[in-house]
């Protein structure tokens, strides 16, 4: 009971700050917008009980790509980015309708397979299945079955290949710059 | 040693036995009680840390504070609640409205949050999930969007500015926040705050003893940075009333402008709380494994050593503050990038070895 209503609360939170984020014209209440999108999101997680991955949801989008957008925005001048607005109505509107449906359709199937809404929602009050620290710690740092530590260093390596890559092109306008 | 968990769980009986309530109404009941709780302590603590703060800027300029309101000044700050509460609230012409309004309250969020997770007590842990001292540093970083949106949303341009800079200050200090909090949690092998504490109860047990070398230059790393990601000391930079005339809440007034002035000051109480936390043992008491002594410790509560503890930290970093000139804002980055950074890699690295080889100090 107290789960659906709080999944209700998350859901109407995450649905009207989506549809405000790509309905608003001025660049930075989208930003904020999604920046609600993305804490319902991390609401959602902990209501499954994935209180880590909410936690990472939070630190990393709000905390990281949100800042990083607001950034970006900085960057460009104040008068390219306000007041956009597009014409909806048109040819795409029949393929946007069409990916939608799409979307709806994967999404309902998954539903009616799985069951997710009826076991995790409606059932699970009392039920916690909250995965410990030193699970996902075991799991991201061994080579055996179902370890991830192989993935886990590739991200680290491009991680620091796109950190290399960026003060080497910064490098390079300053070396122009100084000519 | 006082277990605050008789009390909930006399509570909770309460409500389910005596009341006969069914599950759903005791959870919402206890959480409306414990939210309200909350709040009530967030604004106590404010006063007193307002008054706190007010008394020992004086005496370290040489001077006696508030005097005049109440014996020894002590009504002052309620005097200035009472102003900030009756203050018109207006916006700005052009400034972005919902942006404005909404700001104060992402920054207050952010503050409330982090303040939930602090241990106040054996069996007091109000927030006590899993990977605690991790969504603390996740829920601290909804602050940073809070300043900037409210600079952008000012509409001046000495807001913007200052919003900036807040921001880039409060990210890269956030960095080395993190890293001195893993190197304790490679220590106490949990993120659990609950556990944190409880690994350190008993004889020479605080993370400080426990860890000797790397754990000390941690706490000290970690208060300079929580100093700076609080927007305090000599890193107030955000908000320089000469040249920037108060920064990001410049357009604010009334409870808007307050909501700010609560969030900083016990931002500077959940840094103090949670270098407590980690580092100086929480509510644990100081034992030093001789019966007696440790028994005599033991019979003061939780509760009064982590308060304690918390305002020796909160009077170290208002000593900082008004002992060190101000820093300029690529001296802030710098020290940061060049110096804390670095040395909290290395504090990190530290830690691992002495944990490893078990150099950790045992009674």
């Amino acid at each position: 009971m107290a789960r659906l209503i709080m999944f209700a609360v998350l859901a109407v939170i995450i649905l009207a700050s989506a549809v405000f984020c790509v309905s608003t014209k001025r660049i930075m209440r989208a930003a904020t917008a999604l920046l609600f999108v993305l804490f319902g999101v991390a609401g959602l997680y902990f209501l499954l009980d994935y209180t880590f991955l909410g936690a990472a949801q939070i630190s990393i989008y709000a905390g990281g790509i949100t800042m990083m957008y607001i950034f970006a925005i900085q960057l460009v001048s104040k008068r390219t980015l306000q007041g956009l607005s597009e014409r909806w109505l048109g040819k795409r509107t029949f393929l946007a309708a069409f990916i939608a449906l799409v979307g709806f359709g994967t999404v309902i199937l998954v539903l009616l397979k799985n069951e997710v809404l009826r076991h995790t929602v409606v059932n699970g009050d009392s039920l916690s299945n909250e995965v410990t620290m030193e699970t996902i710690g075991r799991n991201l740092m061994t080579a055996d079955k179902y370890g991830y530590v192989l993935p886990f260093e590739f991200i680290s390596v491009f991680l620091l290949a796109c950190i290399i890559g960026g003060l080497v092109i910064l490098n390079n306008k300053k070396k122009e710059e100084s000519k | 040693m006082f277990d605050f968990s008789i009390v909930t769980k006399w509570f909770d009986e309460l409500l389910r036995v005596t009341c006969g309530l069914s599950n759903f109404w005791a959870v919402l009941i206890e959480c409306v009680v414990v939210g309200l709780a909350i709040l009530l302590a967030y604004a106590l603590l404010a006063i007193v840390l307002i008054f706190m703060e007010r008394k020992v800027c004086a005496y370290f300029q040489c001077r006696i504070g508030p005097v005049r309101v109440g014996w020894w000044g002590t009504l002052q700050v309620l005097a200035d609640v009472l102003k900030m509460l009756i203050k018109e609230i207006f916006a700005v012409d052009k400034a972005d409205k919902l942006l404005y309004y909404l700001a104060p309250f992402l920054v207050i969020i952010a503050s409330v949050g982090t303040f939930s997770f602090l241990p106040w007590n054996k069996g007091a842990h109000i927030l006590d999930f899993n990977v605690g001292i991790f969504l603390v540093t996740a829920i601290s970083s909804i602050g940073v969007v809070g300043v900037f949106i409210a600079g952008w949303g000012s509409n001046n341009k000495y807001s913007v500015l200052s919003a900036m800079r807040g921001a880039v200050q409060m990210i890269s200090y956030e960095l080395s926040l993190g890293v001195c909090l893993i190197s304790a949690v490679i220590l106490t092998q949990t993120m659990q705050i609950s556990g944190i504490v409880e690994a350190q109860t008993g004889p020479w047990q605080w993370l400080i003893v426990q860890g000797h070398i790397p754990a000390i230059l941690a706490f000290l790393v970690f208060c300079i940075a929580g100093n700076a990601e609080a927007n305090r000391g000599p890193f107030d930079l955000a908000e320089a009333e000469s040249e920037l005339t108060a920064g990001y809440h410049t357009e604010y007034s009334g409870m808007g402008f307050g909501f700010y002035y609560l969030a900083e000051y016990l931002n500077l109480f959940v840094v103090a709380g949670i270098a407590t936390t980690v580092f100086l043992g929480g509510w644990a008491p100081l034992n030093i494994g001789l019966d007696g002594f440790d028994a005599i410790m033991n019979y003061i509560p939780g509760l009064v050593w982590f308060l304690g503890k918390t305002f020796a930290v909160v009077f170290l970093l208002m000593w900082i503050k008004w002992t060190f000139p101000r820093l300029r804002i690529d001296q802030i980055l710098k020290l940061e990038w060049k110096y804390l950074m670095p040395l909290s890699l290395v504090i990190l690295v530290l830690m691992t070895v002495c944990v490893a080889f078990g150099w950790t100090i045992h009674y």
